[in-house]
């Protein structure tokens, strides 16, 4: 058999191996398993080139017992067999087959499902003080923000980026910053708008939540430097008796996307508190736990900035009330919390 | 040649060894730190090629909107919109969603004989294959652009600074015995070779190897003492095995002698396959007998 079709259903039979004319006792042990070992490899091709549907049954019910009998016959093999290419194709074969049998037990789809059905929930729920340290890191950046602005308004200019600093400068007028907080008379170029915004950020979540390899550090900084900008246009609203207004403008997507953005400096935190304080685990260990827990708000943390680009190209500039903002943002902060507090509190199976 | 060229020891130094919970000790091979940086030039190459693709054909769908000329700006922004997202999963999510296949492997991974796998006997999990790659922002990319800032002289000692602590995560792999990069250490994976290996024919059941056949040429039937057959040990065999397995002329010429030379024999010519088959038949049907007493012979000197 040098060249096998993995489209085919059937492999073809090879003529039956001349087991008795083989001289040695371990080639005519080989000889009689080896049929086992060449279905074994028959169905492994067909699962790793994804026709795991087109299986029937009985295939997926004997992968078990072909599985071990192949690993059992590579432990014989190993204590009565010389044949040097026999141990490897079994050594092969057997790794294969383990990377199967043991392999993730779900495809795209299951683990989505899982995912959005609890398992985000529990992984935010368990990097809780994580989420509290970020939180107050981010209430501390948005204060020094709005004292270091107001003490000296170069400080204004150092924080905003240039983006911002267009007419909401300090000095503007009552009329010039309402304006900025104003509304456009159709949603042109909004999507796009929209579009560019979840990019930007989320790629700025992916480095917060990576930074915090390096224990945590760099995320918190970048956590203080995300807030410290938004105290700074705080302190330039408010000068001006438009706090109200500001807040409103902000919370439509703010509190979707200055929630992702905790979620990320704190999954980020959470991998480098626990290389720092790996407790009695290996740091290895500890850092696996931690990064996998982490890489499940990660995923969230990008659904909900695809979420906050749409609030915010088409919800702020199309809601013009400040009420209705108001409204729109605090049910989508209530939302969060109910489902990061309410969903998958059934006990988590653990995987071996 | 001796068992312990610097090939072979470079080789067996990527060696681990796993348990299957069914108890049976694997031998793993780490990839090696080549295959691992062609696997991921590859992938580039597929992702930017596939990113041209997509956007040359968005463009190209766009502008021949844009030459229908009715009320469609709603269209080519729908289109732009498309372009962003597509750009954004591909460089985003490329990796995570072939890793999550049965192959564990994206197909610069595949083409290179690579795969990742979990650290030890754990199950590979999802969320292990995202953690790995969501960490290559700061392995990458970041210190790629950071190491080109700094050898542009803007930035000063600043740049520098960090161009070398970034370069610390680029260079992480090298410096750890399981060649674990950042994104490894966090997920909990290593990167490892996937070895998918055809079953030889068996050696003894054909040829002058069966004990009561001859040689197809002459007629002879070579039969070693046990005297003749204690010189060689387990790594002569194998060496043997693979010569018999390539089959090539001048190699089975040459072993031949050697053997012969070994023996005191005088060696013919024209029936050296005949020769090697018997005698790789004889000294293992005698060494797998002494292995079944529990008695091994690594090699010649043993």
């Amino acid at each position: 058999m040098a060249i096998s079709n993995p489209f085919a259903r059937k492999t073809e039979v090879a003529p039956p191996p001349d087991i008795e004319a083989a001289a040695l006792r371990s080639d005519r042990f080989r000889l009689e398993r080896e049929d086992e070992w060449k279905r074994l490899d028959a169905i492994l091709r067909r699962m790793e080139g994804g026709f795991m549907r087109k299986m029937p049954d009985e295939d997926v019910l004997a992968l078990p017992t072909l599985y071990r009998t192949a690993a059992s016959s590579l432990a014989v093999a190993r204590e009565t067999s010389l044949d040097a290419s026999v141990i490897e194709y079994l050594e092969a074969l057997v790794q294969r087959a383990w990377f199967q049998v043991y392999g993730p037990r779900t495809g795209f789809i299951g683990w989505l499902r899982e995912f959005l059905g609890g398992g985000w929930s529990r992984s935010v729920r368990e990097i809780w003080l994580e989420i509290c340290i970020g939180f107050a890191v981010m209430v501390a950046g948005a204060v020094v923000g709005w004292i270091l602005s107001a003490r000296d308004t170069e400080w204004y200019y150092a924080l905003v980026p240039g983006q911002f600093a267009d007419s909401r400068v300090p000095g503007a007028t009552r009329e010039q910053l309402l304006e900025t907080l104003g509304t456009q008379e159709n949603a042109d170029g909004l999507s796009y708008f929209g579009a560019s915004l979840f990019s930007n950020n989320a790629q700025v979540a992916i480095l917060a939540f990576a930074l915090g390899f390096a224990f945590g550090i760099p995320s918190l900084m970048l956590l203080v430097h995300n807030l410290a900008v938004l105290g700074a246009m705080l302190w330039l609203f408010s000068s001006q008796g438009l706090t109200t207004e500001f807040a409103a403008w902000l919370s439509i997507h703010g509190t979707t996307e200055i929630l992702a953005i905790l979620l990320s400096g704190a999954a980020g935190m959470h991998i480098g508190r626990s290389m720092a304080f790996p407790g009695n685990r290996s740091i290895m260990a500890a850092a696996a736990t931690s990064g996998r827990r982490g890489a499940q708000v990660m995923i969230g943390v990008i659904f909900m900035m695809i979420l906050a680009g749409l609030l915010e190209s088409f919800g702020r500039e199309l809601i013009r009330d400040t009420a209705m903002r108001f409204t729109v943002g605090g049910g989508m902060l209530l939302f969060w919390l109910l489902y990061f507090a309410g969903l998958g509190r059934r006990p988590r199976i653990e995987t071996p | 040649m001796s068992a312990a060229t610097p090939w072979k020891q470079r080789e067996n130094k990527r060696k681990r060894m796993l348990v299957t919970p069914e108890g049976v000790s694997l031998p793993v091979t780490l990839a090696p730190l080549g295959s691992r940086a062609g696997a991921i030039i590859l992938d580039y190459i597929i992702i930017n090629t596939a990113v041209i693709v997509v956007t040359l054909l968005l463009a190209w769908l766009g502008i021949s909107v844009m030459d229908a000329e009715s009320s469609n700006s709603q269209v080519v922004e729908f289109i732009a919109v498309l372009w962003i997202i597509a750009v954004f999963l591909a460089y985003n999510f490329y990796f995570i969603f072939f890793e999550m296949g049965a192959r564990g492997a994206t197909p610069g991974k595949r083409a290179t004989g690579i795969r990742v796998a979990a650290h030890g006997t754990q199950r590979l999990t999802s969320e292990a294959i995202i953690a790995r790659n969501l960490m290559r922002q700061i392995e990458l990319f970041v210190p790629i652009s950071f190491i080109f800032t700094a050898s542009a002289g803007e930035g000063g000692m600043a740049s520098l600074a960090a161009a070398a602590w970034f370069a610390v995560f680029l260079l992480f792999p090298v410096f750890n015995r399981d060649n674990l990069r950042a994104g490894d250490l966090v997920a909990g994976t290593w990167v490892i070779e996937a070895p998918r290996r055809k079953l030889a024919e068996a050696l003894s059941a054909a040829g002058a190897a069966s004990h009561t056949a001859t040689s197809g040429i002459t007629g002879t039937r070579y039969t070693f003492d046990d005297d003749d057959l204690m010189v060689y040990g387990e790594f002569e065999l194998q060496t043997l095995e693979r010569v018999l397995r390539d089959d090539r002329p001048e190699a089975l010429e040459a072993v031949q002698e050697t053997i012969c030379r070994k023996l005191g024999w005088n060696a013919g010519s024209g029936d050296e396959r005949a020769f090697l088959e018997a005698f790789y038949a004889q000294l293992r049907a005698k060494l797998e007998r002494d292995m079944r007493f529990g008695k091994r012979k690594a090699d010649k000197h043993a």
